[in-house]
């Protein structure tokens, strides 16, 4: 694959990857989709999940959590709240967070808690989203 | 003239005093340098977000959102951000008085004013004036998005419930190490953005896949901005705050300095007039044996 699509994923505490990449997949709104080079300008919100971008026929998988992405100019740009790379992942941190979740969740049902649920559910979505790409 | 040791205790006061300022000014300075890092990784974050923002709200309708309604202002909510800890000169201050200077305006046109204080410093200030609708105290030590959202969406909430017809952002913006100026923004209703990026963005506008519906991405959007924009003051007041910090620790310990030289001048004269008035008994005494 000769031509490449310019990668960018930026969160609050910085930008996390700017690669120049073959193919990215992203978790959007209505399901995952995948982007090559020259893609027509597009604009989605992105759902809590795992982004794969290939470099060379490698895989490579970023955690990235809620917001949106932009594609123009062959380029794609995430605006995401977090994003973690896959192989810097702390898998038993992301383990006990799950963990943790479930049972703020578990718990929350009990007492009809409303900020409860829907803070436990985007932790415990994280922490599945985190998995999963460290275990890819 | 005050006594050799009254004095002497005195400049060991001062000293110890100046040791104290001198390293809070050096905290203030690592803070400070923390607290810029995270405003400059943040930059990018905002004028992506802005871009994506005026791209979308070019072709949209501001009414269909209830965010953006605009109605008849009749009460106002102040969001004021401060610091939680003082020791900052008169930092806070300033910000106190531009809200309340923006308060005794709105006022004055006829208007309810309540506010919603982020930060030890404004919840105190304002608390006998009875209009606080709600605090955040002890987050600003501690930068993080999600307290951001907290805030955000409390604002957001209050705003769509009616409570308040428009929200102002009362803050203290960066400028340099030597200069914070405070400064407020209307906060909501959401204004749509006017071509930030200029004539090149306006061409691509019409070209855009939305996934979903532009209107959709909007109500995702528009509370994420909130969250960026009181994110983004949250980090100008955080800097301003430690930036303010090390000037009046920097004063303090320049003002330690001066009074340490005069009373170290008024502890020598003491101390000489004290061995004059001695020589003077011991010749005395001398003279008196020879007579």
């Amino acid at each position: 694959m000769a031509e490449k699509i310019r990668l960018e994923v930026v969160t609050p505490r910085g930008a996390v990857i700017q690669k120049d990449v073959d193919i990215v997949t992203a978790p959007g709104y209505a399901g995952d989709f995948g982007v090559l080079a020259n893609h027509a300008p597009l604009l989605s919100t992105i759902k809590t999940g795992v982004l794969v971008y290939k470099v060379d026929n490698a895989d490579e998988f970023v955690m990235v959590s809620g917001g949106f992405c932009e594609v123009s100019n062959n380029k794609i740009t995430f605006l995401v709240e977090a994003a973690d790379r896959g192989a810097e992942i702390d898998v038993e941190r992301a383990l006990r967070a799950k963990e943790r979740a479930e049972k703020r969740l578990a718990q929350a049902q009990q007492k009809t808690e409303q900020i409860n649920i829907v803070r436990a559910e985007a932790a415990l979505q994280r922490s599945l989203a985190r998995v999963k790409a460290a275990r890819r | 003239m005050a006594s050799l040791k009254e004095v002497k205790r005195q400049i060991g006061g001062v000293k110890k005093t100046s040791q104290i300022t001198k390293a809070m000014n050096m905290v203030a300075a690592a803070k400070l340098r923390g607290a810029q890092q995270k405003m400059e990784a943040f930059r990018p974050y905002t004028a992506k977000f802005n871009a994506a923002m005026g791209n979308l709200s070019g072709n949209m309708e501001a009414g269909q959102f209830p965010l953006m309604e605009t109605r008849e202002v009749k009460t106002v909510e102040l969001l004021v951000i401060t610091s939680d800890r003082g020791l900052c000169g008169s930092f806070n201050a300033n910000i106190m008085k531009t809200a309340e200077k923006l308060a005794a305006k709105l006022e004055k046109e006829g208007k309810k004013v309540s506010y919603v204080c982020v930060g030890k410093k404004a919840a105190r200030y304002f608390r006998k004036s009875g209009k606080i609708r709600q605090t955040f105290v002890d987050i600003m030590s501690t930068f993080q998005m999600f307290n951001a959202r907290t805030i955000a969406q409390d604002v957001a909430a209050n705003f769509i419930a009616g409570n308040a017809d428009e929200v102002h952002l009362v803050y203290s913006r960066f400028k340099s190490v030597a200069i914070q100026r405070p400064e407020s923004e209307p906060l909501l209703p959401v204004r749509p953005l006017v071509e930030t990026g200029g004539e090149a963005q306006k061409n691509v506008v019409a070209d855009y896949i939305y996934e979903p519906s532009p209107t959709e991405i909007m109500e995702v959007l528009l509370p994420l901005y909130l969250n960026v924009m009181v994110y983004h003051a949250m980090l100008e007041v955080g800097a301003s705050e430690h930036a303010a910090r090390m000037t009046a620790m920097d004063n303090a310990t320049k003002a330690c300095k001066d009074i340490i030289s005069r009373l170290t001048r008024l502890y020598n004269k003491a101390r000489q007039s004290g061995i004059t008035a001695e020589l003077m008994d011991i010749v005395g005494g001398a003279e008196a044996l020879k007579g």
